[in-house]
């Protein structure tokens, strides 16, 4: 099944709709457990527990760079011409998802006192092997699911628990971009019953 | 002479060393490697560095890329067994590194990772890659 496809079910289209709106309700819940944590974190950064705390803004400005990169893939993506709608707004949503992530990592990081990356000037993208709608879907899905098992494996090392749960709760978002953009390039949507 | 064909032969098996990443399977290491889609590439440097060259290599010695200071002071140099032990914990392994990721801690997956890392290293596209020499 591809998007395209969907594109002519108005009742599929309606539901991923939904579906994106819903998903921009977790992602705002996301947010908020970033912000609670941040506040716990910082108080304990005050109270002398500073390795935890700068481990914890390294991870957070590693992931924080590869929102920003993925931010600029996709626009690399809407730029390209490839993409047709409603792929195409599809990707824009998706992008906008990483636009809020970075936005709530960034702001996270400086209240916990560090200095967040800023996106770089100019990123490497293989545009060269970027030939077709679908090229660009699967490259975005390799993205996404590296983004998981990013998150995945930086949820188990926070100091901050709250920060491991808005992690969590990034980790569910970016899920969901890798199962859609599977599904839209015809294969499985979720191929296991676990991520790694 | 039958004892000293046995000798050059032990000899050659002590001195001929083993193919690097030779333990585990490339192709299982290949799907592993998805994991660190995130943040690498083999031929170019996005949030980590670049793996094209990395056996072999000083750890943070890539020009241009702006490792962290535990990474840059780390005194590695990539091999299979020192990615073996990073891979297994890498904020355990360099404190203070700026890849906080839990590590992969299946013994087997490291191996098959290595493997991929090392035949890719071999490949063509990472060969057309410039190369910086690894500084010892």
């Amino acid at each position: 099944m591809s998007f395209l496809k969907l594109g002519n079910a108005p009742d599929i289209l309606s539901a991923r709709r939904a579906f994106l709106g819903q998903s921009c309700l977790v992602l705002s819940g996301a947010a908020v457990a970033l912000l609670a944590g941040r506040d716990a974190l910082a108080t304990d950064v005050a109270k002398g527990a500073a390795s935890s705390g700068e481990s914890d803004i390294r991870i957070l400005n590693s992931a924080l760079g590869a929102e920003l990169e993925a931010i600029a893939a996709y626009q690399v993506g809407a730029e390209s011409g490839l993409l047709q709608k409603p792929v195409l707004d599809l990707a824009v949503s998706f992008q906008s998802h990483h636009k809020e992530h970075a936005d709530v990592l960034a702001k996270t990081i400086a209240k916990l006192g560090g200095k967040p990356v800023i996106a770089k000037s100019k990123y490497t993208f293989p545009t060269d092997t970027l030939k077709t709608q679908n090229d660009v879907l699967r490259f975005a899905a390799t993205l996404e699911k590296g983004a998981v098992s990013a998150y995945l494996g930086a949820v188990p090392v926070f100091g901050n628990r709250d920060l491991a749960k808005a992690a969590a709760s990034i980790l569910g978002d970016e899920a969901m971009h890798w199962a859609i953009l599977r599904n839209a390039v015809g294969e499985a949507p979720v191929p296991a019953a676990f991520v790694s | 002479m039958r004892a000293l064909a046995g000798a050059a032969c032990a000899l050659t098996m002590v001195v001929t060393p083993p193919a690097l990443g030779a333990g585990g399977d490339p192709k299982a290491g290949e799907a592993i490697y998805s994991r660190c889609a995130a943040c690498h590439a083999l031929e170019y440097d996005r949030t980590g560095p670049r793996h094209c060259g990395l056996l072999g290599r000083r750890a943070g010695a890539l020009p241009g890329f702006d490792y962290s200071e535990a990474m840059r002071r780390s005194r590695i140099v990539w091999s299979e067994a020192t990615l073996d032990r990073f891979l297994a914990d890498p904020l355990g392994a360099v404190p203070g590194t700026t890849m906080g990721y839990a590590g992969v801690r299946d013994k087997k997956e490291r191996a098959d990772l290595i493997a991929y890392l090392a035949k890719a290293g071999r490949s063509a596209s990472c060969a057309s890659v410039s190369q910086h020499p690894s500084i010892k």
